[in-house]
Parts: structure tokens; C-alpha cells; sequence
């Protein structure tokens, strides 16, 4: 995977996460052009779309996008199925997860999508091994909290 | 090198700081923390994006002077870098930051660090200069004793790490590699796996070390190793050959579904670990027929998984969508098959949950139920839901229609378990055999042929059965005893007795101990057990009425009256005007009912020292059955828990003839003639979808969406049976409500009805069920039909505080913004079905618009109403309503919050679902408006609406039984006594307001006590028992919060004062 972006209905960023070295201007280029390309488009249209030399995979949640570049070789439906499980992950983590719990916990979903996702590649798909893993790191702040 | 960068940041002054906060007052930290909520709430505020940089310029400023001042504790640099990382988000340069996440990765604890590493992974890419300075913090964190650490040391790494600086973490990351924690050997892997990719050279000696991270004990550390093979096989197939073997043998066990059950997406196999492998596969097989070979099986085998996974289950829910009464046997037929080779437990659950609803609903003939429920018995054993043989024993209990034929079936049933338990070597499932025992013990009367005494021979072969459970066991012995009586002589019975009444299990002993006094006595024996009245009521003397004489010996000799124990400790304590904060619920067992656990049990007792023989009206001979009562009568078949024991092993096939044959006929009633000319298997095909699809014409309405109970079932309940749970607790209700004046008794049922109403799941028939409800309600059948209709919304106590229960109907425009959105959004969807909802509130307003809003109590949340009417005749445009966060509560937009365009005088209508997160007393909502006018001019509007807890009280409906065990396993009590004026002190008024304002669900009402049931959304439960003496209403609270009694109570109170 090259890159990840949650964006609103309103075409706010509200997550992104890159994979691959690029320049901040280039990132904001191709911010700017792909929430405007998925934004224009309508509800039954398909969730993939070529875009630039690479693949775009993206599906809406209620009010917040969610976004994946892939390469060329890539399988898309999997992709598809990545979104939903930090979906899943998020909702587990939050406990119905809406676009408010993303937008003053983002640190928390970036901490999310790094224990599923590692350097663009599945990490771990076992919801409860990504959650445990977030939880120890939870635990311990408390424990620190108290001390 | 890095060691002088080091020391070069050490030497910047002000960068470096001490942990400790130097006393700053703990209020500026708090307001501290919550900076990124005021600034996301700043921003949103804003109407244009010159506003938006102006304060983000602001903040940013502010943000520069906080991180390079000298007092800034860790703790606020780590605020200070969220809100960073929010800057940059929204394109803002933040990079005056970068160095203090390095630094905050690097001298943080925890908590920090955290955070300084996630800012560092997003500020900086693999080749900025200022990661030079990370690597020494990473050294150190690799090394760190402390998990936590390592794993973010491990995380950073994947993502970004200088490529030169490689060989000073590499052996470190190596020796991670034969760690004991598996989450840091699958980091440790990827961190190679980064590495691989930008320095291939720097990691080609460790590749004997990913072999044994591919044969990992770990699914994740092998499923990482993959990421790295597939690479390495893209660039060089040739080279890893010889793994193929390794990975067909994990992909087997992959779609074989040996990994374990969290590695499942949707019920497939770890579909991600498949791809992978199968891209991997296809690599190595490239151009290579020996290699492909060995892949042929696994091959075919995956596909033919992922059809079936696919396929399978949606196949399986149409057709159990599209059976009606014509189709149903090929359709079970089918299902079966399915299930007979399924060995998932979902699966299996589902599956057979399905059957027994379409064998109950449209069975042809008894004999087809009985081998379908058979086969559904054998298979789903124990892992199904005991709803099922419940169900069944209860459609057999209780019959349907016409007589001969309930003996038919349950004559069909008890042959057909005799023959099934002649099979030798057969294990059936513990349920199963609970089944048997109580069809064999209630209806082996029906029998011509083979004698009581046959059954008994049979039933007792089972119970020296080592595999048979001991709860079993207890069943087995029950139907025994009911066959005892219609035995001549056994000596069956007599070894049964003799071998368990040693028994070490003490209810198997109870059990046999019982069978060997009524054993003794075989007049009595016949008169308490009487052939096939299983459905009779049972009467229970709870008043114990036959010791009356006993009583009336002891108070004519001075003996006090009985009070029960929590009676006395409460006088003892109102003489002392003392509160007793201990909670006293051991006094239940110590109060000798056994058996008995609920509040109720014991009041039932309390009430009747001195007057039993008013309240025990319908006495029989009055015999306590503890031990049998437990599997006779309609108890009998109440669900158990049930200890999971191995025996899930060797469910048998059913024989299936009759299954054939049905669908044979079926079959061969088609069309001959077309069939000539087709091809065998195209013709079965026809046949098989003809036979499917029959009787699903235009005449049959069969709702694809949910089934439709307008078609007739086959096997029908008697209705005189439907709503009533346990014959116990109907007797007991009788009891109570005939020992009411009239008036009260009105009321009574008043309230009952509004129970049933609100029971009701199909809202929308809400004042026709009233109408037909009133039909049936004696006490107004005088009365024309018109008046009682109006009469009852006059005397319809409301169910709320405020007396406007109405039915919601969500605006017209509202449902179609609605209908619109919900196509988009698929999850998140709110149902605007009807529910009881707060007047409309005008909460602001302002030249332009008005909004007012209500709530909508849901059953699972409140959903919070906005109405924003447009009052000018300007068309108004990107109308958004948004809700603040708040404290205690988590706030859902429903779809449909921002609307492009508002005409002019018209009204949109913006929902919120409002949960709770934790108890609060009193809370409240804001939000604001926003809309431009005219695409130039925009205004902005604030509004805040109040919330009681009062708004997330819903009534909990449980049965007394329920309430009991509940009762019991909670810890948090409160108690406390409420004098009221005497006109009040009447139990069913004093329900009534409980019910009507708080919310309350009355579960039952004995005497002068009431037990009631609410529960805080989600789900937590509180339970009353309250008690009426003299004028003093008893209140005791119990719930598994510790903060809701006190606030219920204090609840109850303000509303006993009120009324």
C-alpha cells in the first residue's frame, strides 16, 4: 500500500498516513486532487478507480471516507477488505466509532492502523492481537498515570 | 557520531527539562490537555478557510513559543505534538516541531514517547536529515527491558529508518528475532522486511533466519515472514523452490481451517494470509510444471472452499427465505446435507436454528418433523440454542388442534427414539438424550406393543452409561419415575435404586432417593404422577397453608407471629433510626426457603404467618415436589446450562428415507416429457429448482425480507399458552391480582395492558393492538366500542413525566433526506420507526431560522431531534448542525446532518443518537447551526439542550425468575425508606407512578410487594424491591453499578413527593 487518507464528507484530512517518501508539497497535491476525485463521485459507482499509475480503493463510512492507494499488482478487493477491518478495529477500540471519536482521538487511530498496518504491509489481521497489543500500550500509561 | 548529536541536543538550553512539572497548579495542565479539543472546535466554528489560516498561524505561534520555552514539561510537549500533527494535517507547516518529537521519542516516558514516535513516523520521511538523530533513542529502546518499548522502537523502524544507519540495529534486530513475545518477532520481521527493501544487501545473510520465522509457532510472525518471501521470490523464484512444499502445507491448513478462530474474517480463513500465499504459489509455479503440481490440490481445494464459504451461506439463507409449505422438505433436505458435512460451529448453530423454524412451521407430516428434529438434535446437540428442544417439547406438551393427532406425533416420537437408542455404539448429544428421556417418560403410554417395563430397561442401560452427563442422568431418572407407576413390577427399578441412591452425585442421589419413597407408596406415586398432564397447571400451596394447624398450636401456646428475617432487621433498625449500609441479602439463605432466591420467594413465605388461608385459594392435596417439579410440568423444559463435556464426537447420521421419498415424489410429479429430451444431470437440475421454487407464485406473499407470519404454521401453539412463561408465576400473578379491590385491580391492569403494548416489537400497530387489546379487557366490555376506544387515550396513564406519550412520526422531508443519505451510508443506519418522544422545544433562534428539538427515547439510545425551520424567504445553503463533545456522552450524526440547500419557509430535520458513557445527574448538549444566506452572508447560531439520566432509563423486561438471580449477583445496594400520606400507600399506585416516570418495568407484584426492573443504557441493569408497610414505602435498590441506586433512589423519591 502507498498511502492511506480519512477524509470528511466536507473534504476535511482527518488521518493520513504514507508509506512511500514524498515531499509535503507532493502529499498535499495528491490529497487535494484524490478527495476532490472521490468526493465527485456518486454513491453507486465503483469503489475502484485507476488513478495516476496506481490504484485507488476507497469506501464511506457514514460521514468519513476512507481511502487506500495501491499498486498495480495489488488486489483491490482485499484492500477493500483492509478498510473494513481498521473499520472493525476502530469500532471495537471506540465502541461504534463515529467521525468525532477520529477527529480528538486521531493519535489513538494512527496507534490503531500501525499495529494493523506496518510500512504499507498487513501487520497482523487477528482483531484481537491488534487490540491487545494497543491495550498493553494503553494499560501502561494508566499504570503510569497512577504512579 | 550520533553519540555527539546527542550530546549536542543535551547542550541546547531549555531543551532539555526535568519529568517533574515544578508544581505548576494541576487546573492549567487540565486545561492544557484539552487544547486539541478547543482548537478542533475553534475550526469548526469557522465559516472560511482565510479565518481557518489566520488561526492556525495563531496556534502555531503559540505552539512555537510553548515547545522551546524552558518550562515546558514533557507532558505538554506531548499536547503540543498532537496539536502539531493536527497543524500539519490540515497543510500547515509545523516543521519548527520536528526536533522536539525526535526529543520527546527520546527522553518521554511511556506515554510520551508514544506520541513522539507516531509525530516522528508522520513529520519526517526516510531520508530527512533530522532522523540521524533518532537512531541512538532507537538503540536504546531496542534494548530496553520494557515490551512496550522495544515494540515502538520496532514500529518506527519499519516505517522509517536512514538506510545507512542500518548495521547499528541490525544485530539487535536480529536477536529480536528469537524473542519470546511473538508481537515483537512479527516486528522484528517486518523491520527486516523495510531493510530488505532499501538495503537488500545489508539483510541477505539472515535469510536462513526468515526460514524460521516462516515456520513460526505464531500465525502472525509467519504471516509477516510472507511479506518478505513474496519479495524475494518476485526478484529470484528460482531460488526458493523448494519452499513450495512449506507454503502448500500452510495454505492446507490455512483453508482447512486449523488456525485459530480469530484469524477468521467473516467466517473465512485468514483471507489475507490466503492471497498472500497464493500470489507466492503462483510465482513459484510460473513456467514450471513440476512445481505446479505440487499445488494442484491445495489449488482446487481453496477455490473450492471459497465457493463454498461464499456461496454456501448466502445460497442457504435465500432458499430459507424462499420455503413455504411446498418446498419445505427438499429445502430441509438440502440444509442437511449442508450440515452434515459443516464443521463450523457458527455454521452449525445457524443452521440448525433455521431447520427446526422451518420443520416447526410447514412439516408435512409428524414423521418428517420427527427425523428432521432428529437429525437437528443429533447434529446441533449441544452447541445449539436451547430454545430448540425447549420449543419442542413444548410443541409436543402442548399439542395443537386436534387431539388424535398430537398422539400420533408424540406416539411417532417415542418410536422413533426407541429405535434410535437400539443402535449399538451410538453416541447422541446430551440434549438429545434430555429430549428422549422426557418424550419416553411422558409418552411411552401411548405404546401397544412394548411395556413400561421395556422403556425402563432402556432408559437405565443409559443411565450406566459413562458418557451419559449427570445431568442426564437426572433426567433419565425423572422419566423413570414416571414410568414407574404403570410398571407392574421391575426389577429394573429396584437395582436403580439400590446402585443410585449411593450415587456420588449428590442430585442423582435426590433423585433416586425420591423415586425410593415413591416407590414405597404406589397409590400416592400414581396420584402425583399422572399419565400425559404435563400441560396441567400446576398448583403449588406457596402458602403452605397445611401447616395451619401447626401455626394456630403455636401462637394459642404464645408463640409470636413469624416475620422473616429482613422484616425484623428493618424494625430492629427503624427503633435504632439507624441506616444500615451492610447489604443484607445473605439473610435470604438463611431464611431456610431453599430453592427459593428471589425477594419474591421469601415475601411469598413472609406474607402468610397469620392469614394463609386467604391467599392460598386454589389448595390441592398440597404436596411439595421439589426434586420431580424440576423436569414435570411445564418447568421441565425450562433452558440449562449445561457443562460442556466431549461427546460432541460421534453424532450419528439420521437415517433420511423419508426425506427421500418425499423428494423423489416431488421429483418425479414434474414434467416427464420436457425432461426426455435433456441431459441427466440438467434434469435433476430442473427438477431440483422446480421443486424449489414451487408455490412461490404470485398467490403466496413471501416477504424476502423477513417471514411473513401471515402464513399458517403448521404446528400452531395453543395461544392459551403463548404469553405465560411458567405455570408458577401465572398462579401466583392470579393470586395477587384477585386479592386487589376492584379498583385497584383496574389499575392493575391498566398498567398491564400499557406493558403489553410497549412490549409489543411492531410499533406501528400500536393504537390497533390498544383497539384490540380493549376487546378482549373484561373490565370494559359494556362499554360501546368507540367510547371504549376513547376512553382508553383518556385513562392511557402516559408513560413519562410530562404526559405527551404520542407516536413519532419523523417530518416528511426528514425521511426522504433520509431515505436518500441511508442509500450511501450503509452502516451507521438509525431506523425512523416510531417511538416515544418529548415535546418540541424551541431551543434559539434568530431572524432566519428557528430550531427547536425533541427527544426521542429509542430503546437502545436517545435520539436527540434538531427541527431547523427557515422562517425568511431566502434560500439558505450549506446548513450543517454539529454537536460538541461532551463529557459523558458519545454523540452520532445521522446520516443527513448537512443539508446543500434549505428553501425558503421550509423545515429539515438533523438527528443526533445520543449514548452514554458513563452516569452523570445532570448533563447537557450543545451545538450551534451554521448556514450561509445568499452564498455570501454566513451565520452561525448556538443552542444547548438539557439531558436527565432519566433520558436513558429504559424499562427491563425479565421474568421474576430473572429478577431473582439478578437479585443475587449484585453488589451494590441501597435502601431506604420514604413515608408517604396515607391516601398514597397503595402498592399499585405507587407502581403505577414508577412506571409511568422513571421508567420502571414492574416484573411482579406479590402481596403488598413489587419487584420492578429499568436498565441504564446500554445495558446496565438495576433492579427495585420495593414494600409497602403502614405508610412507609421500603425502597431497596440493587444494581451492578455502584452510582445508580443513588441516583434512582433520589429519583423516586422527588417523584413520590410529587404525586
Amino acid at each position: 500500500m502507498q498511502f492511506m487518507l480519512l477524509f470528511s464528507r466536507q473534504g476535511k484530512l482527518r488521518l493520513q498516513k504514507w508509506y512511500v517518501p514524498l515531499s509535503d508539497k507532493e502529499k498535499k497535491k495528491i490529497t487535494r486532487e484524490l478527495v476532490q476525485t472521490v468526493l465527485a463521485r456518486k454513491p453507486k459507482m465503483c469503489s475502484f478507480l485507476e488513478w495516476r499509475d496506481l490504484k485507488i480503493v476507497y469506501k464511506r463510512y457514514a460521514s468519513l471516507y476512507f481511502c487506500c492507494a495501491i499498486e498495480d499488482q495489488d488486489n483491490e478487493l482485499i484492500t477493500l477488505e483492509i478498510i473494513h477491518r481498521y473499520v472493525e478495529l476502530l469500532d471495537k477500540y471506540f465502541g461504534s466509532v463515529c467521525e468525532l471519536d477520529i477527529i480528538f482521538n486521531f493519535e489513538k487511530a494512527y496507534f490503531i492502523l500501525d499495529e494493523f498496518l506496518l510500512g504499507g504491509e498487513v501487520q497482523e489481521t487477528s482483531k484481537k492481537n491488534v487490540l491487545k497489543a494497543i491495550e498493553q500500550a494503553d494499560l501502561l500509561q494508566e499504570f503510569q498515570k497512577v504512579h | 557520531m550520533s553519540d555527539i548529536v546527542e550530546k549536542t541536543l543535551t547542550a541546547l538550553p531549555g531543551l532539555f527539562l526535568q519529568n517533574q512539572p515544578g508544581g505548576g497548579p494541576s487546573a492549567a495542565k487540565a486545561s492544557f490537555s484539552s487544547r486539541l479539543g478547543s482548537l478542533v472546535r475553534g475550526i469548526t466554528a469557522l465559516t472560511s478557510k482565510h479565518e481557518e489560516e489566520k488561526l492556525i498561524q495563531q496556534e502555531l505561534s503559540s505552539l512555537k513559543a510553548t515547545v522551546s520555552a524552558p518550562t515546558t514539561t514533557l507532558k505538554m510537549m506531548k499536547e503540543c505534538m498532537v496539536r502539531l500533527i493536527y497543524c500539519e494535517m490540515l497543510g500547515y507547516d509545523a516543521s519548527f516541531g520536528y526536533i522536539h518529537a525526535i526529543k520527546l521519542a527520546q527522553q518521554g516516558s511511556l506515554l510520551e514517547k508514544r506520541v513522539g514516535y507516531l509525530a516522528v513516523s508522520l513529520f519526517l520521511h526516510e531520508s530527512h536529515e533530522l532522523l540521524l538523530l533518532l537512531v541512538n533513542t532507537v538503540v536504546k529502546d531496542l534494548q530496553s527491558t520494557n515490551l512496550v518499548e522495544v515494540c515502538m522502537a520496532l514500529t518506527v523502524v519499519s516505517q522509517i529508518f536512514p538506510r545507512e544507519m542500518i548495521p547499528a540495529v541490525l544485530p539487535l534486530i536480529e536477536d529480536k528475532l528469537q524473542h519470546s513475545k511473538e508481537i515483537i518477532r512479527r516486528k522484528a520481521v517486518l523491520a527486516l522486511y523495510k531493510f530488505h527493501l532499501i538495503a537488500p544487501n545489508q539483510v541477505q545473510h539472515i535469510h536462513i533466519k526468515f526460514r524460521k520465522a516462516l515456520c513460526d509457532r505464531d500465525v502472525g510472525v509467519m504471516a509477516a515472514s510472507l511479506h518478505i518471501y513474496l519479495r524475494m521470490i518476485k526478484e529470484n523464484s528460482s531460488g526458493y523452490k523448494d519452499l513450495t512444499g512449506s507454503f502448500v502445507t500452510i495454505l492446507k491448513q490455512v483453508v482447512g481451517g486449523k488456525l485459530p478462530v480469530d484469524f477468521n474474517y467473516h467466517s473465512v480463513p485468514a483471507p489475507w494470509l490466503q492471497i498472500q500465499l497464493l500470489r507466492i504459489l503462483g510465482l513459484l509455479g510460473k513456467d514450471d510444471q513440476r512445481t505446479s503440481e505440487l499445488m494442484y490440490d491445495v489449488l482446487d481445494e481453496s477455490l473450492r472452499r471459497a465457493e463454498l464459504n461464499h456461496n454456501v451461506t448466502y445460497t442457504l439463507e435465500l432458499l430459507y427465505r424462499i420455503t413455504n409449505a411446498q418446498n419445505v422438505t427438499v429445502i430441509v433436505q438440502k440444509m442437511l446435507e449442508y450440515l452434515h458435512q459443516s464443521k463450523e460451529e457458527y455454521v452449525i448453530v445457524n443452521l440448525v436454528g433455521k431447520i427446526a423454524e422451518l420443520a416447526e412451521k410447514y412439516a408435512p407430516d409428524n414423521a418428517w418433523f420427527i427425523q428432521t428434529m432428529n437429525a437437528v438434535f443429533s447434529v446441533g446437540g449441544d452447541v445449539m440454542h436451547p430454545d430448540i428442544p425447549n420449543n419442542f417439547l413444548r410443541l409436543l406438551a402442548e399439542g395443537f388442534d386436534d387431539e388424535t393427532e398430537d398422539q400420533q406425533l408424540r406416539l411417532y416420537a417415542v418410536q422413533s427414539y426407541l429405535t434410535l437408542l437400539d443402535v449399538e455404539n451410538v453416541f447422541y448429544p446430551q440434549r438429545f438424550l434430555q429430549v428422549m428421556s422426557w418424550v419416553l417418560g411422558e409418552y411411552s403410554y401411548l405404546l401397544d406393543k412394548e411395556t413400561p417395563e421395556e422403556v425402563i430397561a432402556k432408559l437405565y442401560k443409559l443411565l450406566i452409561n459413562d458418557s451419559v452427563s449427570s445431568e442426564t442422568k437426572a433426567w433419565l431418572i425423572a422419566a423413570v419415575t414416571k414410568l414407574t407407576p404403570q410398571a407392574h413390577s421391575s426389577n429394573t427399578i429396584d437395582r436403580l435404586i439400590q446402585e443410585f441412591t449411593i450415587s456420588l452425585d449428590t442430585c442423582v442421589r435426590q433423585h433416586a432417593f425420591e423415586l425410593k419413597h415413591l416407590h414405597e407408596n404406589v397409590e400416592l406415586m400414581r396420584s402425583l404422577l399422572p399419565v400425559d398432564r404435563s400441560c396441567e397447571d400446576l398448583v403449588v400451596d406457596a402458602s403452605l397453608s397445611f401447616l395451619d394447624g401447626f401455626v394456630a398450636e403455636g401462637l394459642s401456646q404464645g408463640a409470636a407471629p413469624y416475620k422473616p428475617h429482613h422484616q425484623r432487621q428493618e424494625e430492629n433498625l427503624s427503633q435504632e433510626k439507624v441506616l444500615n449500609f451492610e447489604p443484607y441479602g445473605l439473610s435470604f439463605s438463611s431464611s431456610g426457603f431453599t430453592g427459593r432466591q428471589s425477594p419474591a420467594g421469601i415475601s411469598l413465605g413472609s406474607d402468610v404467618s397469620g392469614n394463609s388461608a386467604e391467599t392460598g385459594l386454589k389448595e390441592t392435596n398440597g404436596l411439595k415436589l421439589e426434586g420431580i417439579k424440576k423436569l414435570w410440568g411445564r418447568e421441565g423444559y425450562l433452558p440449562k446450562k449445561e457443562s460442556k463435556t466431549g461427546d460432541e464426537s460421534g453424532a450419528p447420521p439420521i437415517p433420511q428415507e423419508s426425506i427421500m421419498e418425499n423428494v423423489d415424489q416431488a421429483i418425479t410429479k414434474k414434467d416427464q416429457s420436457q425432461a426426455l429430451t435433456q441431459s441427466k444431470e440438467e434434469k435433476e437440475k430442473q427438477l431440483l429448482a422446480s421443486s424449489l421454487f414451487v408455490g412461490l407464485g404470485s398467490e403466496s406473499t413471501v416477504n424476502l425480507l423477513g417471514k411473513a407470519d401471515t402464513v399458517s404454521h403448521k404446528f400452531r401453539r395453543k395461544s392459551k399458552v403463548k404469553d405465560t412463561k411458567s405455570g408458577e408465576t401465572t398462579t401466583t400473578h392470579n393470586m395477587t391480582c384477585s386479592s386487589f379491590g376492584s379498583l385497584s385491580n383496574a389499575a392493575y391492569e391498566d398498567n398491564y395492558y400499557l406493558n403489553t403494548l410497549h412490549d409489543r416489537g411492531d410499533k406501528e400497530l400500536k393504537k390497533f393492538s390498544l383497539n384490540s387489546e380493549l376487546l378482549d379487557s373484561e373490565s370494559l366490555t359494556e362499554l360501546p366500542l368507540v367510547e371504549k376506544f376513547s376512553h382508553c387515550s383518556l385513562s392511557t396513564p402516559s408513560l413519562f413525566a410530562d404526559n405527551n406519550m404520542e407516536i413519532f412520526h419523523p417530518p416528511q422531508s426528514s425521511t426522504a433526506s433520509v431515505a436518500n443519505e441511508s442509500s450511501l451510508a450503509s452502516s451507521f443506519l438509525e431506523e425512523t420507526t416510531e417511538y416515544i418522544h418529548s415535546d418540541v422545544m424551541k431551543v434559539c433562534n434568530n431572524e432566519t431560522i428557528s430550531v427547536s428539538s425533541n427527544k426521542v427515547w429509542k430503546d437502545d439510545c436517545l435520539l436527540m431531534v434538531w427541527s431547523v425551520t427557515n422562517k425568511s424567504g431566502l434560500e439558505l445553503k450549506n446548513a450543517n448542525l454539529e454537536i460538541f463533545p461532551a463529557e459523558n456522552f458519545k454523540v452520532t450524526e445521522q446520516p443527513g446532518c448537512c443539508v446543500p440547500v434549505m428553501e425558503a419557509e421550509s423545515t429539515k430535520s438533523f438527528q443526533f443518537s445520543v449514548q452514554i458513557e458513563k452516569p452523570f445527574t445532570k448533563g447537557n448538549l450543545s451545538g450551534f447551526i451554521s448556514y450561509h444566506v445568499m452564498d455570501t452572508h454566513s451565520a452561525q447560531l448556538e443552542f444547548s439542550v438539557d439531558l436527565s439520566l432519566l433520558d436513558f432509563i429504559r424499562p427491563l423486561k425479565i421474568s421474576s425468575e430473572d429478577f431473582g438471580k439478578l437479585w443475587l449477583s449484585f453488589a451494590n445496594d441501597v435502601k431506604q425508606n420514604v413515608k408517604m400520606s396515607e391516601s398514597q400507600a397503595a402498592l399499585p399506585s405507587v407502581l403505577k407512578t414508577l412506571q409511568q416516570k422513571l421508567r420502571l418495568h414492574i416484573v411482579d407484584i406479590i402481596g403488598n410487594e413489587g419487584l420492578l426492573a429499568c436498565q441504564l443504557l446500554p445495558s446496565i441493569p438495576c433492579l427495585l424491591h420495593c414494600r409497602i408497610h403502614a405508610d412507609v414505602l421500603a425502597l431497596w435498590f440493587r444494581s451492578s453499578c455502584s452510582t445508580l441506586p443513588d441516583y434512582l433512589l433520589y429519583q423516586c423519591q422527588k417523584v413520590m413527593e410529587g404525586s
